[in-house]
């Protein structure tokens, strides 16, 4: 048995509406399933699953709005209890062993990976909340859930005050509506919210993180050679843009330099071994949205390629994933074709980087003596000095130039 | 209390002992004071200082230097018809007198089958502050309001101090009246037309909002400078003073925690198995679905109490710490 739980969509998501049941009770689910859509400040998300089962009871129906970490729906696992115990027991140890040993498809091994972690405001919120007796009973009195505050007093604790702030909250959220929601169209409304959140997520990051900034600027004359030539070998279909050689070329340098991937989290720098990079893509409407690239660093130059327009579009279309908006470990923002040279990014917090791509143009460039005109990208990196020093971020800057000057490495 | 603008004189805490004695043998001739240097000494904290002079060596008895004798004979007076004030001079001492104060005044009424009662009052002085050292120093009061079967008064204002004893006196059962050493200089103006006061309630002595301090004796007064300070702040601190040991006025602080929603007791006894361990108990049993965070203690320093007087006063509950440890628990702002 298991809860499927509303997830935290963001640092800053407090609770959304589920719009749309993809299963019903009965059905058989796998990992990686896209079960539910949810209505976020952000938009229309596709919530995965991340447990293999069926589906036994859908607990909120279609249209409810409801707080992060309410119980869905139960999933009731297939597996035999002492099979799932068995598998328990091997997690952790040789994998290897395990697959000649119990003959297990390389499917069924993925599946024992954890689920991909939520934020960590999610994962904080699952502990056990420490509530004054006060608060816990205003709360029921006011059916707040508390797992959705955040306690203000010593060691987190939460107290009256925080209760009363959610209520607050809870009151003006719904009072918008009532008084200006049949005035204001459903797309203004859509852009408040975006809003509000990303005036959260950046004050969070402007208030919390130390930024420091690098710049760059990279020869692109043979990289774009390279793509030039290789575009004429393809379909219009199949052509590809610069932005798949720099997210490479990000995802190889991150490789090589670690520490500008990941977290920090609870004063402490988490380094990650996946590389998901977060794109930023701007919404014709305006706002913007920065959905993940999974595993860019294990992704051929096409599977890249097809990765970013399926996403692209799904994001202006309004369908993105659960796991695409919670689990990039770094952000590349590019701003070129709007004719920006330089880029100064905000770090999506708890990243510790950002990476900002401005315009390619073209500019007399001196090299070995000798003056020529070259497409120059200005490429800048935005970090959290808690976590790395301009030494590792010019580390970072001076490997994906020279990633960029190989292209056939990439 | 009312609009009408009272008299007042200006007087002492001690001034307002001795005046309250004054009138309680004035008014009932069964009423007489022994105790150590009660008579031609005046007393010594020299609250009598007068008395022998005025009532004769009848009514004010010097007596030997053995608690457990003249607190014993003040139970047979009080046993036989009299009202004595038995003056112990520090608690300390009355523990030689414990047996005589929980075997005997406490109990009796109970063995005799509610036959005798004792209108006993016992007055002692209590408290650190003066460098009268570790056996002259100790607030052993809340160790008394363990004993079922006696009352526990512990006044820290003049009008507490001119008005408990007449009460106690009238009380048909043992009441002890601790005394706060350093109170005794306190200078204050009191209603010309000062007279007993009840000894059943606390008193609420300043009004507040964000949190509760329980208190009683002299620790009353660093409790109001700190509300003063706290007020600064932006914090406003309810005081209450406990008035009596025992039994406790529960429903006073009960009733003050359930609208502040904290409490903080600061007790000049030894934290473990204090007074300020009972009401914290009492406040978690009563009220513990209204606080909004542990109820806190401070209280003395659990050591002897030691002679010089920086170290002294660092064991004693002070301003300072009340302030700190108030502000810690309201966190105004989060």
């Amino acid at each position: 048995m298991a809860e499927f739980c509303m997830p935290s969509l963001g640092a800053d998501m407090k609770a959304a509406t589920l719009i749309e049941w993809k299963v019903k009770p009965g059905d058989f689910i796998k990992r990686g399933d896209i079960i539910a859509v949810v209505e976020a400040d952000k938009g229309i998300i596709e919530i995965e699953v991340f447990e293999e089962g069926v589906v036994d009871k859908i607990i909120v129906p279609e249209g409810k709005n409801v707080p992060v970490g309410t119980v869905l729906a139960i999933i009731s696992s297939m597996k035999e209890p002492s099979e799932t115990k068995e598998e328990k027991i091997v997690e952790g140890q040789v994998i290897e062993k395990k697959e000649t040993a119990l003959k297990l498809e390389p499917e069924k091994v993925l599946v024992q990976e954890k689920p991909v972690p939520p934020l960590p405001e999610v994962l904080e919120g699952k502990k056990h909340f420490k509530v004054s007796p006060l608060a816990r009973k205003l709360a029921e009195e006011l059916n707040i859930d508390v797992s959705t505050i955040q306690g203000s007093g010593a060691d987190g604790i939460i107290n009256r005050a925080d209760v009363e702030k959610a209520a607050k909250e809870r009151e003006l959220k719904k009072k918008i509506p009532v008084t200006e929601k049949a005035k204001m169209p459903k797309e203004v409304e859509y852009q408040a919210g975006m809003r509000r959140a990303i005036a959260a997520a950046m004050s969070r990051s402007n208030r919390d993180i130390p930024h420091y900034y690098l710049e760059t600027r990279i020869d692109m004359t043979r990289a774009l050679q390279w793509l030039e030539a290789e575009n004429q070998k393809r379909s219009i279909k199949e052509r590809l843009l610069p932005a798949v050689l720099l997210l490479k070329a990000v995802a190889r340098a991150l490789k090589d330099v670690p520490g500008l991937n990941g977290y920090w989290i609870d004063e402490r720098h988490q380094m990650k071994d996946e590389i998901h990079i977060g794109f930023a893509i701007s919404l014709r409407q305006g706002g913007l949205v920065v959905p993940a690239i999974h595993n860019v660093d294990k992704k051929s130059i096409d599977e890249l390629m097809a990765a970013m327009s399926d996403l692209i579009a799904r994001t202006r279309a309004g369908r993105l994933r659960s796991s695409e908006m919670t689990d990039a470990t770094v952000t590349v923002t590019s701003l070129g074709d709007l004719g920006v040279e330089t880029v100064y990014g905000v770090i999506y917090p708890p990243q510790v980087a950002l990476v900002g791509f401005g315009r390619i143009s073209e500019m007399p460039w001196a090299e070995n003596g000798m003056l020529g005109i070259r497409r120059i990208l200005s490429a800048t990196l935005a970090a959290d000095h808690r976590a790395t020093d301009g030494n590792r971020g010019a580390q970072f800057l001076g490997s994906m130039k020279r990633y960029l000057q190989e292209v056939s490495m990439l | 209390m009312n609009g009408k603008t009272r008299e007042t004189v200006k007087t002492t805490y001690r001034d307002a002992i001795r005046e309250a004695i004054r009138e309680a043998m004035r008014r009932d001739e069964r009423v007489f004071l022994m105790g150590e240097d009660v008579g031609r000494y005046g007393g010594c904290f020299a609250v009598s200082k007068g008395l022998l002079e005025e009532f004769g060596p009848e009514r004010i008895r010097d007596t030997p230097l053995s608690e457990s004798t003249f607190v014993g004979a003040g139970i047979g007076a009080a046993l036989g018809g009299m009202r004595p004030i038995v003056e112990i001079m520090t608690v300390n001492f009355s523990l030689l007198a414990a047996d005589q104060i929980l075997n005997t005044a406490a109990t009796y009424l109970h063995m005799s089958g509610g036959l005798f009662n004792v209108p006993l009052v016992i007055r002692m002085a209590t408290g650190g502050g003066k460098q009268l050292a570790a056996q002259h120093s100790h607030s052993l009061e809340g160790w008394y309001a363990h004993i079922p079967g006696i009352k526990v008064l512990t006044p820290a204002t003049l009008e507490d101090a001119r008005g408990m004893l007449w009460t106690a006196l009238a009380d048909p059962d043992p009441v002890l009246i601790f005394e706060n050493s350093t109170l005794y200089n306190r200078e204050g103006e009191l209603s010309v037309d000062a007279g007993a006061v009840d000894i059943d309630h606390a008193r609420i002595c300043r009004q507040g909002n964000d949190i509760t301090i329980i208190t009683y004796g002299a620790s009353l007064y660093k409790v109001l400078d700190a509300a003063d300070i706290l007020e600064k702040s932006g914090i406003s601190a309810e005081v209450i003073d406990l008035r009596t040991l025992r039994p406790l006025d529960d429903a006073a602080y009960l009733s003050s925690v359930a609208k502040t929603h904290r409490a903080l007791i600061v007790d000049e006894g030894w934290r473990s198995g204090s007074i300020s361990a009972e009401v914290s108990a009492r406040i978690m049993e009563g009220v513990f679905y209204e606080l909004d965070c542990p109820v806190e203690r401070i209280c003395t320093a659990e050591v002897p109490m030691p002679y010089a007087s920086h170290l002294e006063q660092a064991a004693l509950p002070q301003t300072e710490t009340i302030v700190t440890t108030v502000k810690r628990m309201v966190r105004k702002n989060g």
